[in-house]
């Protein structure tokens, strides 16, 4: 097999909604139908709008959300497989149909290779742990190491791997500032020798100074320790920066996905192309000289998305076409692919 | 008469000093800040989390809180004193002669009045004899012209009813409704998304070109002040550590922490990979703030002078000054090789 085709995680078709309390149907649908794969080793990046379903993937993806439907693949292993319990029916309202009990693997030994690293550090780590205790807790669970002093080791090495302190250890996480925190989240991440981390927004709760130490960390991991990420982030420069591949997500749907600096140069989707002239660039004179593409109105709710294409109420190019039909995630160039029926 | 207000004075800071008495000892937390600011004009202030931004912000409009407290310094608006104002004074001026727009727009809308209610309550507080119905005919005029369509409907609902970036415009509205001279933006768009932060940094300009207005700021993203800023100062620290034109900022940075900053951010125009240069170290504590230049401990330059004594401003063009021993080294080279220049041709 070709080293570019090793994948390590896939998803085929994955939906992912919340019921609604006093609502009829799916309630909020968050994600929509989504199928990608990530290589071994690779960083896949994700970015949209907040409301996008973005993190809502990454959760579904590590189960710490019950997928509604679809297929999860890891390494080679199917851990989850369902099928939609919601079809159309006869005049066009989503109906609910039983189906049969979705298989589903043990997920322990998968935690032990599937991690995430959260958005906000404070809120991430129990308070009344000290930093030892946080991340020892991940070693016990997976029963890791029989000694007390090889334990401690561990936890020792993995805090001067994120650049703190041993004697951080002893420590409790509001002695810490954001940037710190946040490293012991990396290390608690790390603590079992995970394949594949999902960060959600890692470093956007952080000061600006202190974003780049974070990404050049994480960046020396994945290289060290052979890691394949799931990044997802708002700031698309950063996700640039970081990802081999970029994910750009609209209303819980996939709009466009390829290799990251192709996505800059060649955007495809006019989602991606609004997202591209939105970002700020610091640059005066070429902020002045650049023409912006502003789009009107908001984005609109997942509990009542917009039939056939998702961003057609915001769509300059919108046809009658893309009102009524969902179009097809296809590969329209190697490795970049897009949905829109306007390509 | 609009040529003339462009370059008239609005607002002048000059050695602007605050202080937090807590109980673990003073936090300096601006310590001598000056910048002015003309009609038009539009002055970004750029720094991390905890090196003062927001609290310079606040002094102007007499908004800081116990135990924070202006120890020195005065602020100008206008040429009237705004220190010198009473607290009955300061209700009148607010809103009238300077607004401000908040990060979070939730929590300076009050969730349980309807938004058409608030925009009329901030127009008859400062004019008694407007009537209700006048008022309510301006309320709609304002979301109007901060892009809010359907404005009858929107007079009537409540905070929790619009979008987040349609609470950043009801705001924005509720600022300008009394058409203040000076508007102090405290991170206006850091919560919303870079689509709606795009319609909102354009609606920002548009109003600002239609009121000339001068605008303070305030924002931790160089994105945002390259698209919006005439003129910028760089905190850290409690110190202004650098102060120009956008231009000069970002093409002639001369502090090392704005060249950091600049630095540590993902190039815009970057075709392939290139490792980010980060800034080591953490922000500064400023309870037990370093001697000399604050940001001594961090700088990649540091001499012997920075951790003795806080350098003083060294001007590096029309605007552009820079607080750093490196600059004044350089500016004495230059003097002597000019002085050795001049003694060579007097031989």
């Amino acid at each position: 097999m070709n080293k570019n085709d090793d994948i390590l995680v896939s998803v085929e078709h994955l939906k992912k909604y919340f019921p609604v309390k006093g609502m009829k149907g799916p309630g909020v649908q968050a994600v929509e139908d989504i199928s990608v794969f990530i290589r071994r080793g690779e960083t896949l990046g994700l970015v949209g709008e907040s409301g996008c379903g973005k993190t809502t993937l990454g959760r579904t993806i590590l189960q710490l959300h019950q997928p509604t439907s679809g297929k999860i693949v890891y390494d080679g292993e199917v851990i989850y497989e369902g099928e939609d319990p919601w079809k159309p029916g006869a005049n066009g309202v989503m109906q609910d149909v039983k189906v049969p009990k979705p298989r589903q693997a043990n997920m322990l030994p998968y935690r032990r290779k599937m991690q995430i690293i959260f958005q906000d550090p404070s809120a991430s780590l129990d308070p009344r742990m000290t930093v030892g205790e946080i991340i020892g807790e991940a070693l016990d669970i997976h029963k890791l190491f029989e000694s007390k002093t090889d334990r401690m080791d561990r936890i020792k090495e993995l805090l001067s791997t994120v650049g703190l302190n041993t004697e951080h250890a002893n420590r409790y996480p509001h002695e810490f500032s954001g940037g710190q925190q946040q490293r012991v989240g990396i290390a608690r991440a790390l603590a079992v020798n995970p394949e594949f981390i999902v960060c959600d927004e890692p470093i956007s709760a952080l000061d600006v100074s202190i974003q780049s130490q974070v990404v050049n960390m994480l960046e020396d991991m994945q290289k060290e320790l052979g890691l394949t990420y799931l990044f997802i982030a708002h700031d698309l420069s950063v996700v640039r920066h970081i990802s081999n591949r970029i994910g750009v997500m609209y209303l819980g749907t996939m709009v466009e996905l390829a290799e990251s600096y192709e996505l800059n140069r060649n955007p495809m989707h006019p989602y991606t192309q609004t997202l591209l002239s939105a970002v700020p660039v610091p640059d005066p004179q070429l902020s002045r000289s650049r023409q912006r593409i502003i789009l009107e109105g908001d984005i609109p709710s997942p509990m009542n998305p917009p039939t056939g294409c998702r961003f057609h109420t915001r769509c300059p190019h919108a046809t009658e076409k893309c009102r009524g039909e969902v179009p097809e995630f296809k590969e329209y160039a190697p490795d970049h692919w897009a949905a829109c029926h306007n390509l | 008469m609009e040529q003339e207000r462009k370059t008239e004075k609005l607002l002048e800071v000059k050695d602007l000093q605050v202080s937090f008495f807590t109980p673990a000892g003073e936090v300096k937390a601006v310590n001598g800040i000056s910048y002015d600011l003309n009609y038009n004009e539009v002055m970004g202030i750029v720094g991390e989390s905890g090196s003062g931004k927001s609290v310079e912000a606040y002094s102007i409009i007499g908004l800081l809180q116990s135990p924070g407290k202006v120890v020195g310094g005065s602020i100008t608006l206008e040429g009237e004193d705004v220190l010198a104002k009473t607290a009955s004074e300061m209700v009148n001026f607010r809103g009238s002669q300077v607004a401000m727009i908040f990060q979070n727009p939730m929590t300076c809308l009050n969730p349980v009045y309807t938004i058409g209610n608030q925009l009329t309550e901030a127009l008859r507080a400062h004019n008694k004899e407007i009537s209700k119905e006048e008022a309510a005919k301006r309320a709609m005029e304002m979301l109007e012209q901060v892009g809010i369509n359907n404005v009858e409907k929107r007079m009537g609902q409540y905070p929790h009813e619009l979008s987040g970036g349609m609470r950043q415009r009801v705001m924005i509205a509720m600022g300008l409704i009394c058409h203040p001279k000076l508007l102090i933006a405290d991170e206006p768009t850091t919560a919303l998304d870079v689509t709606i932060q795009a319609q909102i940094l354009e609606l920002m300009k548009e109003l600002q070109k239609k009121n000339h207005m001068g605008i303070v700021f305030i924002t931790h993203n160089l994105g945002v002040v390259a698209e919006i800023c005439d003129k910028v100062s760089v905190m850290y620290a409690g110190k202004m550590v650098e102060q120009g034109s956008v231009d000069d900022i970002f093409y002639n940075p001369g502090h090392p922490y704005t060249k950091g900053l600049l630095r540590s951010m993902p190039r815009v125009d970057a075709e392939s990979y290139e490792r980010l240069i980060p800034i080591e170290g953490t922000p500064v504590d400023m309870l037990n703030p370093p001697e000399g230049c604050p940001f001594a401990p961090r700088c990649e330059h540091t001499m012997k002078v920075c951790l003795q004594k806080m350098p003083p401003y060294v001007n590096m063009g029309r605007e552009h000054r820079a607080a750093c021993w490196l600059r004044i080294q350089e500016e004495m080279k230059n003097r002597q090789e000019e002085s050795e220049t001049e003694g060579s041709e007097n031989e």
